[in-house]
């Protein structure tokens, strides 16, 4: 359709290079150098979309991150990439690229059928219809499938993302972003005057908007001043250039996010795709340049319809013609450099201008090269099919036919620049608009951040240089570095006024479209307005207008103009909508970096992980830790394994890793008083050598967690508490010594990683523990029940208590972790000896059940010390953390839920955790109470279980009630009993 | 990022922190009456604006923090260590 | 109200939709109304909704700061769903779904409510077991769901990560069939024009500067707009609480967080039900109308009232995003920004009356606002209209603190942030 073409000379591509690539499988090729899209127009092909609601053809409008529509899918399959940007794409050998969100292809897509429908699809449409029929959300649902799949642009890859990514953290004094005039000269006196900077520039190309500038900067061509500037830049040792690189987001302390993205020619050899840099800058610059607006015409989406600066840039960066008989409509001097160039090229050149007057240069610059210039004119429409064809243009002040239809094959327009301050806008600084140079100006930062160049409305190249060099002199001084003073140059730089951006015409509002990507057009804003949405923010929500992936970069200002027409306020007034991050789409995958599938929140293992997995463990995934689950024997399942486990341990002996639970050391002359601050029961008063069960609460009285504390001398004590909660009590227990009670002479350390832990249970604990340890006798009165004693295995001293939670005679061994697998293995084997094994999660759980001790589904976060049969713990004759919120009225009611024991009525019957208690035929509300933990217990040949009801055993023991667990289609009839199913008189465990 | 200057460790990460809050609740005697208790566990002043709070050097040198922090603008004015007698251990306090 | 119907759209086509009227006046505040709601998100707009047509108080207005729904009401990730466990909380949430079933109807307003069903991950054995205890407790209230095991997981939700390598191994999940999404501006604006229809004044950009006080009642509200005298002044400026509170001589149980949220850019359909991750932090996830990957995570964890959220939080939620569904890797993120959140001590709301006479309080919605918004508005509206909670709304007293009632789902205490 269109004729575009590479011109025969110049540009910065490398023509020695050839790369292969296609679009919707057409194979074409083009030069290093060329990004998608020039080289899409550089093959003709300039119709390369269809538009988000109305499926419009649309073509390449801009030369970088302001493209709105060349949106394209890049690659296939695991590494096909959606709604990629063809303008800011990269090109590379054997790159494919494939229209999106048409059907069955571009030039032929069904969706194209909603033009018809446009004046029913008009602003918030859908708010107003698609309810029924009926009362229920059901019709939405059926609608709603078909909306969804109309939605959407490109279609994601559903096969997980085989690249990697990487996270660099870094720091330096100074972040330049943009590699513009203004940036590089902010490097350079930046880098001069000592700091260390970092320049980031989002092109695979320094220069910014030097890269398609033929005219002069600082009395130099613009290309030879940029390529000194490129060479001093290498040669500096304390600038750190990042090409291809994003600044997305700015965030507090001067953090700036940056993405990094491979040189796709490095593919092969750069094993990230993405980087993400997280930059800790001293100051920030922003130069990031700004972008050209489009004009609003009826039509103004053809493909065919360019910036005027995009023009440009194809012409002089990538030298290609993207059309032959231009239309270039202007509201400001910008677009004369763009018109001289074109002309001289070769192409006819019709420059309308809705000024009526300029100033003498450019009138002569229009004569010098055969422009054809007509002023006070303005284009009010295009036609064409696929392509612009001509444009009709009339009077700019809207008065008036329309006076001449002109034939041409691009239309390129400029109707002024915004700054690019998306970065400022997210650190909440409000612009000011500025009337005369129709722009939004940044404002001024709390923190070290500056725009300078054409970020801060300066239009001409010299003056961003000028305030690149006076800004980064003024950064360097206030790092404390010497640099030569400049003034800053005043925003603006044209010798004409712009004339603000007008409608075209009020004919056709619907064909006016302000934002490309969303299809919102002038209709859309006039609709939401007389309805009451007014409000920028409303009015881009009711509208979606800035909402598309290109986040409104070409339509704000537009949008607000159009605004300001309507209320007759001026676009200052009304105010803008705030820019949030990122600045350009990220990466999911390069914010994750490396922290994704186990690399996520590392696995803890404990220091006999590999021993036990000798043992043949099965290992679950409890929170952040690996644990053995269970053991299985000749093809056990999990629950054979289980009670099996359980019955040699009753029996015979068993050994389980207990290495997870949290463990502290608490030393120094106040250590008893901090225990019994913490803890509801008493400490002080226990002798060196023994070990107490001790529960510490919340402050709001509820119970936190549970564990041993072991008295290792007078002022020192070795604290176990649970596995989930070891780093929580840490941290209170810390915040405690140093924040409330500084008075206390108390160290915390935690020796969670430094000892390896075995419990070892069973009849046969002591025969086996005399076996391996040394230097301790195990005698019953020797060593009796919470005693703590000291010993040796293979010459390695160790620490054991007598403490159970199984219900068996039962000791906890503990010895430094290096040492632990060669405990494991000796424990194990003299275990086997004996009749015994190892056990596992599943067992140790099954076991503390049938004991009645209270695990981790009982402390729940909401359960009291009444609440689990703990009260008498608690002591009275000292405060202690807890005590007096425990006290509130609710917390001490009978009827709150309280631990029980359950046991079927049927013996044969399950039940499971996570049935409601409730009174037979009690089918609906929370019921009684719930089931918290249940096992088979092989001692008593029956389901067993422990759970919450109200009012606790007083009221309930030896009544049935029903487990219901209509989610897992179960119920089953549950007597309630004690929570202690074996040996309540704990004649095991003092054997 | 906030960027907190730990008296004992520098400048880092808030990642590397652990919020504490409001630094200015006193904590009544463990034995002081319910109202008291309630006062300080519950309620909050909240202020939009400076805040004095409290941060644990969690993956650092675990010491608390008392930082004065703006809510709304997350400008940092002062970090010291919580525990006053623990300020001889680092070279001086930052503010 | 004209009615908004296909019909009224084609007839509006016609005549080239130049006749659209406002969806809601634009007035001036009268001198005093019977109930002044300050605070126009959802929850305040829904009170003046149902005082003016469940209550018969028209003679109210809303104070808005800024525009309607400019708060967290146009600022969270737009999750319906009534998976709720401990009493209170279960019934509340429940009549709240079952307003939104026929809100778009109610409101003549289209919503977008869709049912679509969310999931709660199980990452290990015991977490199937509370995911059926929650789930059993729901069936007793009439609310759908269902527990599915990894088999059912990996048919009705292919893209999440099943192979070995996973990191938090998905063990199956608890399912709300009738839990989804809802379009979050339209639930403002419906509740807006609906109100304004029965007579409310609905007034943007004025700020409630303090409050008229007579005899230590509160008789109105000083704004930027001059003096407004009210019989009633409720508060529903979730984030900001506090403020209004301090303004009123209150100190209440309240802390400001951030929360993000995060889209990315529009895809074709990639998931079909809402996903929230229940293993070690937060993470939720579901995709709009439109296309994008609608998710979040965790509070930025320390009080604020920025409305921008910082880095941690953002690898944070990218991690395990691309952990639990890995071809997220390269599907981009389009815009993150924060809502300032009222995180109260048990991780529950207020609706109550305050100590102060003439002050009625609706607050500390925590994550869990959008949701709640129909049965919070109901809730506070019969609040000012009769002068005493809803047996719905009597558990979530400003005095369950003292009475040491918490509601807390989470179980994690008086720790804010931590909810």
């Amino acid at each position: 359709m269109s004729t575009g073409f590479r011109l025969p000379q110049g540009g910065l591509i490398d023509r020695n290079s050839q790369y292969r690539f296609s679009f919707d499988g057409r194979a074409l090729t083009g030069h290093a150098g060329d990004s998608l899209a020039s080289a899409l127009l550089a093959n003709g092909i300039q119709f390369v979309a269809r538009s988000f609601k109305y499926h419009r053809p649309r073509g390449i409008m801009g030369a970088g991150l302001e493209e709105a529509n060349a949106l394209v899918t890049l690659g296939d399959g695991a590494r096909s990439l959606p709604n990629a940007v063809a303008s800011t794409e990269e090109l590379h050998d054997g790159l494919s690229a494939h229209a999106q969100h048409c059907w069955p292809s571009l030039n032929t897509d069904f969706g194209a059928v909603n033009q018809l429908f446009s004046s029913l699809l008009g602003a918030g449409f859908y708010y107003k219809t698609f309810m029924g029929p009926g009362r229920g959300p059901k019709s939405w649902l059926f609608y709603e499938h078909f909306i969804r799949r109309a939605a959407g642009l490109g279609k994601a890859s559903r096969e997980p993302d085989p690249d990697q990514y990487e996270t660099v953290n870094t720091f330096c004094d100074l972040l330049i972003i943009g590699s513009g005039p203004a940036g590089l000269e902010a490097a350079r006196i930046a880098a001069e005057a000592g700091l260390d900077v970092i320049l980031a520039e989002r092109d695979f190309e320094l220069g910014g908007a030097l890269l398609a500038d033929t005219g002069t900067i600082e009395r130099q061509p613009a290309a030879q001043w940029l390529a000194s500037q490129v060479d001093r830049l290498s040669k500096s040792v304390n600038i750190r250039v990042l090409k291809r690189t994003t600044a997305f987001g700015l965030y507090d302390g001067t953090v700036a996010g940056l993405v990094e993205r491979r040189d796709p020619a490095q593919a092969t050899t750069i094993p990230w795709r993405e980087r993400f840099w997280i930059v800790r800058a001293k100051r920030i610059i922003i130069a990031a340049g700004a972008m050209e607006r489009p004009l609003l015409f009826a039509g103004n989406d053809r493909p065919g319809v360019m910036l005027a600066s995009a023009v440009g840039s194809y012409l002089n960066r990538w030298a290609v013609a993207p059309g032959r008989r231009v239309v270039l409509a202007t509201t400001n001097d910008s677009a004369y450099a763009t018109a001289r160039d074109l002309a001289i090229a070769g192409l006819s050149v019709t420059l309308i201008d809705s000024r009526d007057r300029i100033s003498e240069p450019l009138h002569r610059l229009a004569n010098n090269t055969g422009i054809d210039l007509r002023l006070g004119q303005s284009v009010r429409a295009t036609l064409g099919s696929r392509h612009v064809r001509t444009v009709d243009i009339g009077p700019a002040n809207g008065q008036g036919a329309v006076g001449s239809r002109l034939a041409c094959d691009i239309v390129a327009v400029s109707g002024g620049w915004s700054p690019t301050q998306h970065l400022l806008s997210q650190r909440g600084v409000k612009p000011s608009w500025n009337e005369s140079l129709q722009a939004f100006l940044p404002g001024r930062a709390n923190e070290p951040i500056d725009c300078v160049g054409s970020a801060a409305g300066l239009w001409r190249s010299d003056d961003c240089a000028r305030s690149g060099r006076a800004i980064a002199a003024a950064a360097a001084a206030a790092l404390g570095r010497k640099a030569p003073v400049e003034d800053i140059p005043a925003p603006g730089g044209w010798e004409t006024p712009i004339r603000p951006v007008r409608l075209a015409s009020d004919l056709n509002l619907k064909k006016i479209f302000v934002d490309l990507q969303h299809d919102v057009t002038a209709a859309d804003i006039l609709l939401a307005n007389q309805e009451g949405y007014e409000a920028p923010e409303l009015l881009k929500r009711y509208t979606t207008l800035g909402m598309a992936a290109d986040q409104g970069r070409t339509s704000a200002v537009p949008a607000l103009a159009l605004l300001s027409e309507m209320a007759n306020r001026s676009v200052g007034e009304i105010g803008t909508t705030t820019f949030r991050p990122p600045f350009a789409p990220v990466s999911i995958g390069a914010l994750a970096g490396m922290e994704r599938d186990k690399h996520l929140l590392p696995i803890r293992r404990s220091p006999l992980h590999d021993v036990v997995a000798d043992s043949g463990a099965h290992m679950l995934e409890t929170g952040l830790w690996m644990r053995p689950w269970y053991y299985p024997q000749n093809a056990e399942t999990v629950d054979e394994a289980y009670l099996r486990e359980m019955r040699q341990t009753r029996d015979a002996v068993g050994i389980c890793d207990v290495s997870t639970l949290g463990k502290i050391a608490v030393q120094g002359p106040d250590a008893a008083e901090f225990l019994d601050r913490v803890y509801v029961n008493g400490f002080k008063a226990m002798k060196a050598g023994m070990a107490r069960y001790g529960v510490m609460l919340r402050e709001d009285g509820i119970v936190m967690d549970d564990g041993t504390s072991w008295r290792l001398s007078e002022t020192e004590y070795f604290m176990t508490t649970t596995t989930g909660n070891a780093a929580k009590v840490m941290a209170w227990l810390e915040d405690l010594l140093e924040t409330r009670w500084p008075e206390l002479r108390v160290s915390l350390t935690s020796v969670t990683d430094q000892w390896a832990g075995i419990s070892v249970a069973g009849p046969h604990a002591r025969n086996l523990l005399a076996a391996n340890i040394g230097e301790l006798d195990f005698a019953n009165e020797a060593f009796p029940f919470m005693a703590v004693r000291n010993g040796v295995f293979n010459g390695v001293p160790c620490r054991l208590a007598r403490i159970s939670f199984s219900g068996e005679l039962a000791y906890e061994v503990y010895i430094g972790a290096s040492h632990g697998p060669a405990l494991w293995r000796a424990l194990r084997n003299t275990a086997k000896e004996l009749g015994g094994c190892a056990y596992g999660l599943e067992a140790l759980g099954a076991l503390r059940i049938e004991k009645g001790h209270v695990g981790g589904p009982e402390l729940d976060g909401r359960t009291t010390l009444e609440d689990l049969g703990l009260g008498r713990m608690a002591s009275t004759k000292k405060s202690f953390i807890g005590d007096v919120l425990r006290q509130r009225p609710d917390l001490r009611r009978d009827d709150r839920a309280r631990l029980v024991g359950l046991v079927p009525v049927t013996k044969g019957e399950m039940f499971k955790g996570g049935a409601i208690l409730a009174e037979q035929g009690q089918e609906d509300g929370h019921g009684l109470g719930w089931v918290t933990s249940v096992t088979e217990s092989p001692s008593l040949g029956h389901w067993i279980g422990l759970g919450f009801i109200q009012g606790g055993l007083d009221k309930w023991q030896g009544k049935t009630v029903l487990a219901a667990d209509p989610i897992r289609g179960r119920s089953t009839l549950v007597k309630i009993v004690a929570p202690h199913f074996l040996d309540p008189e704990g004649t095991r465990l003092h054997a | 990022m906030l960027r907190i200057k730990c008296p004992f460790c520098g400048e880092r990460d808030h990642s590397e922190f652990s919020y504490g809050g409001d630094a200015n609740i006193t904590y009544p005697d463990l034995a002081a009456p319910m109202e008291a208790w309630i006062e300080a566990v519950y309620r909050r002043a909240n202020p939009k604006g400076p805040h004095r709070e409290r941060w644990q050097h969690i993956d650092g040198c675990r010491l608390w923090l008392i930082v004065e922090r703006d809510t709304l603008t997350h400008e940092i004015a002062s970090v010291t260590l919580a525990k006053a007698a623990l300020a001889p251990l680092v070279d001086g306090q930052s503010s | 109200m004209p009615r908004y119907s296909a019909l009224s759209l084609i007839n509006h086509a016609i005549t080239g939709n130049r006749d659209w009227p406002r969806a809601w006046p634009n007035p001036d505040p009268k001198p005093s109304y019977d109930v002044i709601v300050v605070g126009g998100g959802g929850h305040g707009l829904a009170t003046a909704y149902y005082l003016a047509r469940e209550f018969g108080i028209r003679n109210v207005a809303v104070l808005e700061k800024g525009y309607i729904g400019s708060g967290n009401a146009g600022r969270n990730t737009t999750i319906v769903r009534s998976n709720y466990m401990l009493p209170g909380a279960t019934e509340f949430y429940d009549f709240s779904l079952q307003l939104w079933n026929s809100l778009s109807h109610e409101l003549n307003y289209n919503v977008m409510f869709s049912p679509r069903g969310q999931i709660l991950l199980a990452h290990s054995p015991d977490a199937l077991d509370g995911a059926a205890r929650r789930g059993n407790i729901m069936r007793r209230h009439g609310i759908a769901a269902r527990l599915l095991n990894r088999q059912d997981m990996q048919d009705l939700v292919p893209h999440l990560d099943y192979r070995p390598t996973a990191r938090f191994p998905i063990w199956g999940g608890l399912m709300q069939p009738t839990a989804g999404t809802a379009r979050h501006d339209a639930v403002v604006w419906g509740y807006a024009r609906a109100a304004a229809a029965l007579g409310v004044d609905i007034i943007q950009n004025c700020e409630v500067t303090g409050f008229l006080r007579e005899g230590g009642r509160i008789v109105g509200v000083e704004t930027g707009r001059g003096q407004i005298r009210a019989g009633k002044t409720g508060i529903a400026v979730a984030g900001h609480t506090s403020r209004l509170g301090e303004m009123a001589g209150l100190s209440l149980p309240i802390e400001s967080h951030l929360l993000q949220a995060f889209v990315s850019e529009p895809i074709k359909p990639l998931l079909d039900y809402v996903i929230g991750f229940g293993g070690h932090g937060h993470f939720y996830i579901s995709q709009s109308d439109k296309g994008g990957m609608v998710f979040g995570g965790d509070l930025d964890m320390y009080n604020s009232y920025a409305q921008r959220g910082n880095l941690p939080v953002v690898r944070d939620v990218a991690a395990l995003g691309v952990s639990l569904m890995p071809c997220l890797g390269r599907v981009r993120l389009l815009r993150h920004w924060a809502g300032v959140m009222d995180m109260t001590m048990d991780g529950s709301h207020i609706i109550d009356r305050t100590p102060v006479d003439g002050l009625y309080l609706n607050a500390g919605w925590c994550y869990g606002g959008f949701k709640a918004t129909p049965a919070s508005g109901w809730c506070f509206a019969h609040l000012l209209a009769r002068d005493e909670p809803d047996k719905l709304a009597a558990p979530f007293s400003l005095d369950r603190f003292r009475r040491g009632a918490m509601i807390d789902e989470a179980g994690v205490g008086p720790i804010p942030k931590l909810h």
